[in-house]
Formats: structure tokens, C-alpha cells, sequence
């Protein structure tokens, strides 16, 4: 069967905006991604090297600010939902599929390192941002947030900067 | 127009619960709970939006496509509009929300290495998740490395932490910082976004050679438009319901005019030693006089406070009788007018404040001359009360250490 076409923009934003209200109007906070694999980070390394973690800044920071289990955390049940919601979404829109999406003027590999050195630069920049596209961006911009909305002016004016050097990998 | 008539009709009474839902109505057991549901929707929504496939995503970049301009800006007027007006027409307290931190270096660093991640990686956290759950295996190598990412972070922690912690200002929300009000900045951004929908759509047919009909009707961008212009006129029709609000209270002739409920001093130590279970005190004298010599069954609160959700969570109890006390009664007045036309009931003053309290029950002497039959029942009770009153406070002190208020905590949320 084809795929399903991709729901209007602006009804999908529309939607979007109120699951963000809803989740302010009931917990108090907004969505959010890195946190998530940030306490993923963390749990492996406590688990790895218990000694390492009880005596290194991050982790007693990290640890004084959420006490317990950090898997046991807000953003870590949320992303399990977004993998369940989007799984969903693919299955009944005919588009799940395991794929390497790579444009036809790169090899697979290039995509591949692209993908992995884009990541590690993402969550290495969402820490210093304190929140990602999700935590930092959009939710800073619900709340009106003077830090969010120089991070996500931040974010996007740094894509436009750099999109130049990297439009071979692209278009 | 008065406020209190048109909050009513949107049901702004008691019996509604003032958001965040989070601690007291949802534990934080079943936020968890809330959060899974949360994320299912978002996942939903992100896949269904498209995001789920780097080539959308860095569209924006190339300007071949920009449906995560069209999303992310709607999404974000969307709830930005929708936090104004829940905390205007008091269904959510601003004051208790996760409002993200400036560190004015971090974030702008953070921003531009982030940036530089998109165009090289394809995706930003949430939308690799979400691709990776339909198959993507770029996205999930992306995921990877986003783990990859933190773990350097955490790790070279020592070297990044003076440029992290820097210039610290706190939780500023923007138009504090632009010194323009709440509602000319929604407004501003409303405009911005239904510009750089209508502005990036023309930039979109040039780059691809042809257009895209889904964008480019007029009645789409005249409708967006139209919605924008109800939506920022009527942010400045309804003035700033605290700042107006807290101006009336400034005029003397309304809020003495104002009906309001009385109690007695004789009947409030009458029920304070019958230990009266519908009884809530809201003392709104400064704490200092609340920690000496707090009733019991009382609350401490500001003015500014009676907006906020703790209030309102004692204030939204059925059949309570809530007595506003402070030393003059033209203080409890404000107090009492202020939560009458929140649309609270059960609002009632102590007649001649908590100094007449003081003169004829606390300090009560017995007249001179013989008093009728009805004036010496009242005395002989004023004598009792006179004993057991400083008791009950003297005991209430000591069961509450200091005082029964308990103040909601700012929610500690982000990434």
C-alpha cells in the first residue's frame, strides 16, 4: 500500500501547540527530547562505574537536582510515548520501513558518520542550551521564556549559518 | 465591562481546578502516567507532521521545504496564546510553570552548536526518536550520537562548567526583558509567524520552480490572518486583569461601596472555640504578626497571592466559611473584594478588623454600671473567650511550628 500523505502543517502545529498546553496546564512543563537521553547517559554510567559517578561533578549535580532513579523520570516516560505514538502513526500511514534515508549523491557511510557526528554535536549543544528544539525552543517560546527564545534564535540562525558548508550532504 | 460577570460565563468559579494539575490533583506517580500519554500524542503528531525524515526537516535549511517552519511556529503561537489566556481568566497559575533559565553564553554556544548538529545530523532530538520508531536507521545511528554527545558533556563537565553557569538572570520571561507588555509581544509574534508563513512559502516556489497548491491559496494566508487580528486586538481590548484588578482596589468609594459579608468579633471567637470544621481563616497581615499570634484554622496570604493557586485551592472548597482578617477592616475589605470578583464565594470580613477584635475580646473589660440581660450574657462570654482565645493560639503556634501555610513550589521541569 502507498503512503499516507503527511498531515497540513498548520493543523499538525495546531495539534502540536495543544498537547503543549496540556502538558503545561498538567505538569507544569514543557515537552522536551535530550533530558531524556540525558538520564539514559547517566543511569548507564552509574551502572558502568558507580565509583565514576560518585565522584564526578555532573553526576552529583545531576543527581542532587533528580533524586532517585533517573530512569525514572518525566521526559524518560515521555519519549517512550513518542516512540509508541509514532510507531503508531507509521504503521497506520503505511510507512514504517527500516531505511537508511541518504541522498543520491552521498554513499550510504557518509550518511551515516553525517548522522552520528550530528548527534553527538546536537546533544553536546542541547546540554550547554539546558533543552533541545523541544525543551529549550518550543517550550521556551510557549512560556515566553527570554533564555528559550535565544536558544531556538540560536539554533536556527546557527542551521542557516552553517547550511552552506553542508549542502552537498543535503541537496 | 466587570470582569467578574464575564469570568463567571467561562466558568472561572469554584469547583474548577486551577492548573498546574501537578502535585496536588496529579501525584506524582500518575504524572509519570500523564507523561507516557503525553509523549504517545507528540510521537503521533511529529511522524504524522512528517517529521520523521531528515530530508523534510533540513528542507528548511534550503529553503525546498518549510513544513517545520509552518509546524513549529504554529505550535508555539498555540500554546503561547493558550498560556495568556488560561492565566488570564485564572485557570492556570504563571507563577508555579517551568519558565526555562537564561544563561545568556550557554544559551546562545549551545544554540549555534545545536544549528550546526541539524544541518549536519538531519534531525534534532525528539524528531531522530521518532524517525528511528518507524525504521529509520539514520535516525537511530543520529540517537547515538546525541548519547555520544552528552556523555562528552558529562564527562569534560569541569572544562565546560564556567561557560555553562555564566551570566546568570535568572527566569526572565522576554517581554520583561524587551520592556514591552505580555500582550504586544504575543501580538508581535503573532504577526511574525503568519509573515514568515506567507514570506517562506514564496521563498519555497522559487527555490522548487513550482508551486505547491497546498500553500498557496489566499483564502489560507486571509484566514490566518484574520485569525491572527481577533486573536491580538482582543489581547489589547481585555486590559491586564490583575494589573486592573489590583487598580480598582485603589479606589476607596468602590471597594467601601462593595457588599460584603460580616462576621462579629463575638461570633468568630464564639466559632474559633467551638472549633467550628467549615472555618478557614486567610490572615493577609504581614508574616511577622502571622508567625506571633496566627488563629487557628488560618492561612497566611498576600494580596498579590489571592491570583495564585494555593488560594485558590482553599478558596474553592464548598461550604467553608472564609474569613479575611487583617488589623483594619478597610484591609480585609481589599482582600475580600479582590476574591469576590475572582468569582470566590463565602467571602466574609471580621467587623472592625482583627484591632477591634483585640479591644473587645483579647483586651475585653467589664463596663461600669449595671448591664441589661442581654449585654451580660455577651459579657460573661467575652470573659471566657478572653481565657481560651491566647490558648488556642498559643497551642496552635506550638502544633504548627510555624504556621499551617504551605507554599507551592515552582515546578522544576526542562531538559
Amino acid at each position: 500500500m502507498p503512503e499516507t500523505k503527511y498531515m497540513n502543517p498548520y493543523l499538525a502545529g495546531f495539534f502540536l501547540g495543544l498537547i503543549l498546553l496540556a502538558t503545561i496546564y498538567v505538569s507544569g512543563r514543557g515537552l522536551g527530547a535530550s533530558g531524556a537521553v540525558k538520564s539514559a547517559v547517566v543511569s548507564v554510567v552509574e551502572n558502568v562505574a558507580p565509583a565514576h559517578t560518585a565522584g564526578a561533578e555532573f553526576y552529583k549535580e545531576y543527581s542532587g537536582e533528580h533524586p532517585g532513579n533517573p530512569m525514572k523520570n518525566w521526559l524518560i516516560f515521555e519519549m517512550a510515548g513518542v516512540i509508541i505514538g509514532a510507531f503508531v502513526s507509521g504503521l497506520i500511514s503505511n510507512r514504517l520501513k527500516f531505511t537508511l534515508e541518504h541522498s543520491s549523491k552521498i554513499k550510504p557511510a557518509t550518511r551515516v558518520i553525517g548522522a552520528l557526528i550530528g548527534g553527538a554535536l546536537f546533544g553536546f549543544g542541547a546540554e550547554f542550551g539546558r533543552g533541545c528544539t523541544s525543551g529549550a525552543a518550543l517550550s521556551g517560546m510557549a512560556v515566553l521564556s527570554f533564555g528559550g527564545i535565544i536558544t531556538m534564535i540560536a539554533i536556527f540562525g546557527g542551521a542557516y549559518a552553517f547550511a552552506y558548508f553542508f549542502r552537498k550532504l543535503w541537496l | 465591562m466587570h470582569s467578574h460577570i464575564f469570568l463567571e460565563s467561562f466558568g472561572y468559579k469554584t469547583g474548577v481546578y486551577m492548573g498546574p494539575l501537578v502535585p496536588d490533583i496529579i501525584g506524582n506517580e500518575l504524572n509519570l502516567v500523564a507523561a507516557l500519554f503525553i509523549g504517545i500524542a507528540f510521537g503521533f503528531i511529529l511522524e504524522q507532521a512528517g517529521f520523521s525524515t531528515s530530508k523534510k526537516l533540513v528542507g528548511l535549511f534550503y529553503g525546498y521545504d518549510f513544513t517545520v517552519l509552518r509546524v513549529f511556529f504554529t505550535a508555539g503561537v498555540t500554546a503561547m496564546i493558550g498560556v495568556v489566556a488560561l492565566g488570564h481568566f485564572g485557570l492556570l497559575d504563571v507563577s508555579l510553570i517551568y519558565i526555562n533559565p537564561t544563561f545568556l553564553w550557554s544559551a546562545i554556544v549551545g544554540g549555534l552548536i545545536m544549528g550546526l548538529g541539524f544541518v549536519i545530523g538531519g534531525f534534532c532530538p525528539g524528531t531522530s526518536v521518532c524517525a528511528a520508531a518507524i525504521g529509520k536507521i539514520d535516525a537511530m545511528v543520529f540517537v547515538a550520537g546525541s548519547f555520544i554527545g552528552i556523555l562528552i558533556f558529562a564527562e569534560g563537565y569541569p572544562a565546560f562548567e564556567g561557560l555553562y553557569k555564566a551570566a546568570n538572570w535568572g527566569s526572565p520571561r522576554i517581554f520583561e526583558v524587551l520592556g514591552m507588555s505580555q500582550s504586544l509581544f504575543a501580538f508581535l509574534l503573532i504577526f511574525i509567524a503568519v509573515g514568515a508563513f506567507w514570506a517562506t512559502t514564496f521563498i519555497e516556489n522559487k527555490v522548487n520552480g513550482k508551486p505547491n497548491p497546498e500553500f498557496n491559496s489566499k483564502p489560507l494566508y486571509a484566514g490566518l490572518t484574520a485569525i491572527a487580528l481577533v486573536i491580538g486586538l482582543s489581547a489589547f481590548v481585555l486590559p491586564d486583569r490583575k494589573a486592573d484588578m489590583l487598580n480598582r482596589l485603589s479606589d476607596a468609594s468602590f471597594v467601601n461601596s462593595f457588599p460584603c459579608k460580616t462576621i462579629t468579633a463575638d461570633e468568630l471567637a464564639f466559632r474559633l472555640i467551638d472549633d467550628d470544621k467549615d472555618l478557614q481563616i486567610i490572615d493577609l497581615r504581614p508574616q511577622k504578626e502571622f508567625d506571633s499570634t496566627a488563629f487557628p484554622k488560618s492561612f497566611h496570604f498576600t494580596i498579590d497571592n489571592i491570583f495564585e493557586k494555593d488560594i485558590h485551592n482553599l478558596l474553592a472548597i464548598k461550604h467553608k466559611r472564609n474569613i479575611f482578617l487583617a488589623d483594619d477592616e478597610s484591609a480585609e475589605r481589599k482582600g475580600a473584594v479582590l476574591a469576590s470578583e475572582l468569582g470566590y464565594n463565602n467571602v466574609i470580613i471580621l467587623k472592625g478588623g482583627l484591632n477591634r477584635f483585640m479591644a473587645d475580646i483579647i483586651n475585653f473589660k467589664m463596663p461600669e454600671g449595671t448591664p441589661g440581660r442581654r449585654e451580660a450574657d455577651t459579657f460573661r462570654f467575652r470573659l471566657k473567650a478572653k481565657e481560651i482565645i491566647p490558648v488556642l493560639i498559643q497551642q496552635n503556634k506550638q502544633k504548627a511550628g510555624s504556621g499551617e501555610t504551605k507554599k507551592s513550589k515552582r515546578i522544576v521541569g526542562g531538559c
